[in-house]
């Protein structure tokens, strides 16, 4: 599903420097990302999702070179193929449940958005428990509701490849678990590839993989 | 276009405080200079159509602007007073025909305008409802008056005195309206006609009572010496015209004398009127002759001078409202940073972006724009009495 090779990126007036010489994750199989603060995790994710374009190397992803992929074409291809989950959710508080989830089919033509999609985004957010607030203000809900908000805007789509980034790091023990196991549930129906970056080591061994940044990766922290 | 619209909509109703200072800003800059245009071409109409209808206005020497302001639009301010003669001698001149006009009083805010029947054909007005006057004690009330006092022919209509403190003044004279004109959009709609000689009555310089020679009432006799009777305060003094006592009203002295504050000068040709003015062309009469449109057209050229320090204001604060509104947007963009990026990396795109703040400013626009539209509908509509109340007084 996702193929590196020789990649080097770094951000513009920083030191940041980040090198991946190759990296692999099959489809379906189920990876997850460590490593300490500021060595890469999110910029990976990021680079995956082609909302970065690497200096050097290629990134393929479901068969696609991304990284060759013009701007509209990488967000074509971000859009209907890859489900982002940020940490910090990246809801609209001016949109309800429902309307937060809609808001990719409203925002870009690469998603139609139809009866069957909404229909299929009640259901989703009935399956993860929020059927009774799909009217309801974001900014009224919890913190765990509000990521699985997240989530069911992120699977929507139904992408191959679903991106974690740190999805339970702002949530509580019990609703971390919840979360998870909601997240692991929907990928598995979809039968979606997930990549997920965590610092959470309890939750290591639900993936069928760990990536550690330190040993597997050439990282220059800055 | 419609989401984007959709969404802009849900993101202003959101946020409903910074929405409303941004549309009020933009309605409140909009609406200011559009205003104080029709409220200024509307006096300028109102105040020019008025003195241009009216060739000449006789009146004691001071203020001309006073005079004209007070015979042309009834206004408040009372000029100096002028006698009943000089109306007699325009009259006996036989250049041009005297309208005398006596604006001093009012009747439940109302101006009180003591004239003749010639005023009424002067003027154009048409009685609407009811009849024309006839009797002493009788008026004619203009469309506004009624409409505002909820007047008809058959009510009644109390004159107010000059002040409430003066306790040796004269009693209000209960007057009956006979009619109301038809809409002019003149100063005529808010005034109350009555003929001349009930405005002296108004003034108590007319007046009636009972006969002091046939009361039985020995009280009310303060001293008697054959045909000369001397009452006291205790006489009763008609309060109201009626047919049973229109008989006992009388004048006190020569008619000649009473008071007006203004002739209607009416020249029979244009050679008339030049005669005219030339006679009183004397410093050394008490009377001045004025052309009301050249007075108004002075007070003009002021009000426009004023109003070039308007614009030239409005258009200060325009800019620097425009300024503060890019400002405030700007602000509002790097504040709105953080959504954007989420906007940006759920799949927008910047083009998505712009279009999603562009109908937002939009919306704002729009609804500034109606509200705009809506405060000019009801300036436009208020706009008579309006310039009446701000300009004309």
């Amino acid at each position: 599903m996702i193929e590196i090779r020789a990649l080097k990126f770094g951000y513009p007036d920083t030191d940041f420097s980040l090198r991946i010489p190759d990296f692999h994750v099959g489809a379906q199989e189920k990876v997850a990302v460590i490593g300490p603060s500021g060595s890469g995790k999110t910029t990976l994710l990021n680079l995956v999702a082609g909302i970065l374009v690497p200096e050097q190397g290629a990134v393929r992803c479901g068969g696609s070179e991304v990284s060759a992929l013009g701007d509209a074409a990488r967000r074509d291809f971000r859009i209907t193929r890859i489900g982002f989950v940020f940490q910090d959710f990246e809801l609209l508080d001016y949109l309800n449940v429902l309307d937060n989830v809609l808001h990719p089919y409203r925002i870009t033509k690469a998603l139609k958005l139809t009866k069957e999609v909404r229909d299929r985004a009640g259901d989703l957010l009935q399956q993860m428990g929020l059927g009774d607030k799909l009217t309801r203000g974001v900014e009224r809900l919890s913190q765990g509701e509000k990521q699985r908000v997240a989530i069911c805007r992120a699977l929507l789509p139904s992408p191959q490849l679903v991106l974690a980034d740190e999805a339970t790091g702002n949530l509580d023990p019990r609703n971390k678990g919840h979360i998870l196991d909601l997240l692991f549930d929907v990928v598995q129906a979809h039968e979606s590839t997930l990549l997920a970056v965590t610092h959470d080591h309890e939750l290591l061994p639900r993936f069928d993989r760990t990536v550690d940044f330190n040993d597997f990766l050439d990282v220059d922290p800055a | 276009m419609m989401d984007s619209l959709s969404i802009a909509w849900k993101y202003i109703s959101y946020y409903k405080a910074r929405t409303a200072t941004l549309i009020a800003c933009v309605t409140l800059i909009a609406v200011l200079p559009l205003a104080l245009e029709v409220l200024l071409d509307e006096s300028e109409q109102q105040l020019l159509s008025r003195a241009d209808s009216t060739p000449l206005l006789l009146g004691a020497r001071g203020s001309a602007l006073d005079l004209a302001m007070n015979s042309l639009y009834f206004d408040d301010e009372v000029p100096e007073l002028i006698s009943m003669s000089a109306a007699d001698e325009i009259e006996v001149s036989g250049l041009a025909t005297p309208v005398p006009l006596y604006g001093r009083f009012q009747a439940r805010g109302f101006p009180i305008v003591g004239t003749t029947l010639d005023y009424f054909d002067f003027r154009g007005l048409r009685i609407a409802q009811g009849r024309q006057l006839a009797l002493l004690g009788e008026c004619v009330i203009g469309a506004e008056v009624a409409e505002r006092l909820g007047l008809a022919p058959g009510d009644n209509l109390l004159s107010s005195p000059e002040t409430l403190f003066d306790l040796a003044g004269i009693y209000p004279l209960n007057m009956k309206v006979t009619g109301v004109l038809a809409r002019s959009y003149t100063p005529d709609d808010l005034a109350v006609l009555v003929d001349l000689k009930t405005a002296w009555v108004v003034q108590g310089l007319v007046h009636g009572h009972e006969d002091v020679t046939r009361t039985k009432d020995d009280s009310v006799i303060m001293k008697r010496s054959g045909s000369n009777v001397v009452a006291n305060a205790k006489l009763v003094e008609y309060t109201e015209i009626t047919p049973g006592n229109i008989d006992s009203f009388h004048f006190h002295g020569t008619s000649a004398d009473y008071p007006l504050t203004a002739v209607l000068v009416l020249p029979h040709d244009e050679r008339s009127g030049t005669i005219l003015r030339g006679r009183y062309l004397d410093a050394a009469t008490p009377y001045q002759l004025t052309v009301p449109g050249d007075v108004i057209d002075g007070l003009l050229a002021n009000i426009f001078r004023i109003k070039n320090v308007l614009d030239a204001v409005i258009l200060l604060v325009g800019i620097a409202t425009a300024l503060a509104l890019i400002l405030v947007f700007a602000l509002s963009l790097r504040l709105r940073q953080r959504e954007i990026c989420t906007v940006f990396r759920i799949g927008g795109s910047r083009l998505t972006i712009a279009r999603l703040l562009a109908a937002e400013i939009a919306i704002i626009l729009l609804v500034s724009g109606l509200l705009c539209a809506m405060a000019m509908a009801v300036v436009n509509h208020y706009s008579n009495g309006l310039v009446r109340s701000l300009f004309i007084g």
